[in-house]
């Protein structure tokens, strides 16, 4: 294990990875498959694309467990099988880690809803409980809950992490720019709910992921610092909103557009950078260049 | 019976479900949709004019949705609201007596499991009078055509939120397309917008809940 915050705390910006569901189907995973399942049934896949994160200078890796929730799996059959793959993505995104850098394991939402009795809490705290613990015997440095829009399922997660983890939990937000020209989540909560819930919860990161591109990115980290100066921020953007060519989904920002972006990021506050849907090693290798 | 109308269209818009329901706290105590609806059929009010109310009440949550002043959690408590008029509605709807507007088949394109759109847009289009057939997430194409012949004249909605599954859109929009050039297929979702719809061939792009509605009211 080990810990993140006392090398943020040096002013140092750290830079992760980029996508794994969209690199997963790039290598073959088939609409309709379970990208958790290759975790154990084709883990060479899953441990290159780790791997080819490592190479292009992320000091941080995520795993290959966003939809790894026991309410998610269940759609595969796969509900009793969380553990074990939760714990096999921890253990590839280790093997390509080595000791030193970091292994964030990573949590999505359920896809369920809380407010419309989808889901009891303590179900859903369940989940979260056994997809956190099993990550960090796995070996993840830290638990990285992600793609969240409901702040209640946010901060149930990230209390289980905390009741059932030893290591530090990081939360990230995906908003939206509104006709106000505001950002919301989907689920309509701002930036300064979102940092005061999470805190109160006691995230040790914040931030935001996904979205439509990095010049937003920019607006969400300053509207977060301004309602908290101090609590550390990650950051991992989509290559721009997609775009079909030739049946293809295509994310349209450029690795230099990504990277050109990376210092004013960084001047409103982000602490970590990295990528989201549609990123690549070479946008990975780009912002390396320019955080040095 | 205006009043009535009047009565299910707040109901519906602010979310009041029931008399016990807490939300909104502002409406704490009052009769919700269920109660009023209830009592309306007792009283002999036509069915109709309950529908009429459920129409009223989603759009101008609609509206309001779509010019972000409302989000998810707004609509979601007005489509239950909405659903508990409906309840009452059910039995007019099976004997005839209210007539559906049009019938929509509605599902996520396969390998996409999230629903959260297709179930706003379904429970929408469901207060607004269709028979809403709701096919589920992670629907293989297969099934939307096999459910298009068993209801002609339908109208079908494909939804897309995960990015990687827009392919799988395509496909289905052309499979549908091409064995039934005269169905209307609408789609939408996070990632979608009107370049892709234009560029797979579907007939509609729907940006919100609220737009489905106007495209099949004026198509039907």
């Amino acid at each position: 294990m080990k810990s993140i915050l006392p090398v943020i705390n040096e002013g140092k910006v750290l830079l992760s990875d980029g996508a794994w569901g969209t690199f997963l189907h790039r290598k073959g995973l088939q609409a309709g498959e379970c990208p958790e399942l290759w975790n154990v049934e084709n883990q060479d896949a899953v441990l290159e694309i780790a791997q080819s994160y490592i190479d292009s200078g992320s000091d941080l890796i995520e795993t290959n467990s966003f939809g790894g929730n026991p309410l998610k799996l269940a759609h595969y059959g796969l509900k009793d099988r969380a553990a074990e793959l939760n714990e096999a993505a921890a253990a590839i995104s280790r093997k390509a880690a080595g000791p030193d850098h970091w292994v964030l394991g990573s949590i999505g939402p359920t896809g369920q809803i809380l407010m419309m009795g989808d889901v009891s809490e303590d179900e859903m705290l369940k989940g979260f409980r056994i997809q956190a613990a099993a990550l960090e015997k796995g070996s993840a440095d830290a638990i990285c809950i992600e793609t969240m829009t409901a702040l209640d399922e946010a901060t149930l997660a990230v209390k289980a992490a905390k009741e059932s983890t030893q290591i530090e939990v990081i939360c990230t937000l995906t908003f939206d720019l509104t006709q106000t020209g505001e950002f919301r989540t989907m689920m309509g909560h701002s930036s300064e709910e979102v940092v005061i819930a999470l805190k109160e919860v006691g995230a040790d990161i914040i931030g935001t992921n996904c979205g439509n591109g990095f010049s937003n990115m920019i607006g969400i980290v300053k509207e977060i610092r301004t309602v908290d100066a101090e609590i550390p921020i990650m950051v991992q953007a989509n290559a721009g909103a997609p775009i079909i060519v030739d049946s293809e989904t295509v994310f349209p920002e450029t690795p230099e557009q990504m990277a050109a972006l990376v210092p004013e990021l960084v001047a409103a506050g982000a602490n970590i950078i990295g990528g989201c849907c549609g990123t690549t090693p070479d946008h990975i290798r780009a912002i390396r260049n320019v955080l040095g | 019976m205006d009043n009535v109308i009047e009565g299910i269209a707040l109901c519906v818009e602010r979310g009041k479900i029931s008399k016990q329901s807490p939300f909104p706290p502002d409406m704490k105590d009052q009769d919700g949709a269920d109660e009023i609806a209830a009592d309306a059929i007792k009283q002999g009010v036509k069915p109709d004019d309950l529908l009429d109310g459920c129409i009223l009440g989603m759009n101008r949550i609609g509206e309001k949705f779509s010019q972000n002043k409302v989000f998810v959690p707004e609509l979601l408590m007005a489509a239950k609201a909405m659903t508990a008029v409906m309840n009452h509605l059910q039995p007019f709807l099976e004997s005839g007596e209210v007539k559906h507007k049009g019938k929509f088949v509605i599902g996520t394109v396969s390998g996409d499991l999230h629903d959260i759109g297709k179930n706003l847009a379904s429970m929408t289009i469901k207060g607004h009078g269709f028979d809403v057939i709701d096919l589920g997430v992670d629907v293989p194409v297969d099934k939307f055509m096999q459910t298009i012949a068993d209801n002609p004249g339908c109208f079908v909605g494909l939804s897309a939120l995960l990015t990687t599954t827009m392919g799988n859109m395509e496909k289905s929009v052309k499979a549908i397309k091409e064995k039934y050039p005269d169905t209307k297929v609408l789609i939408g979702g996070a990632p979608v917008n009107q370049n892709f719809c234009d560029k797979i061939g579907a007939d509609f792009y729907a940006a919100d809940p609220q737009g489905a509605t106007e495209y099949l009211k004026q198509n039907v």
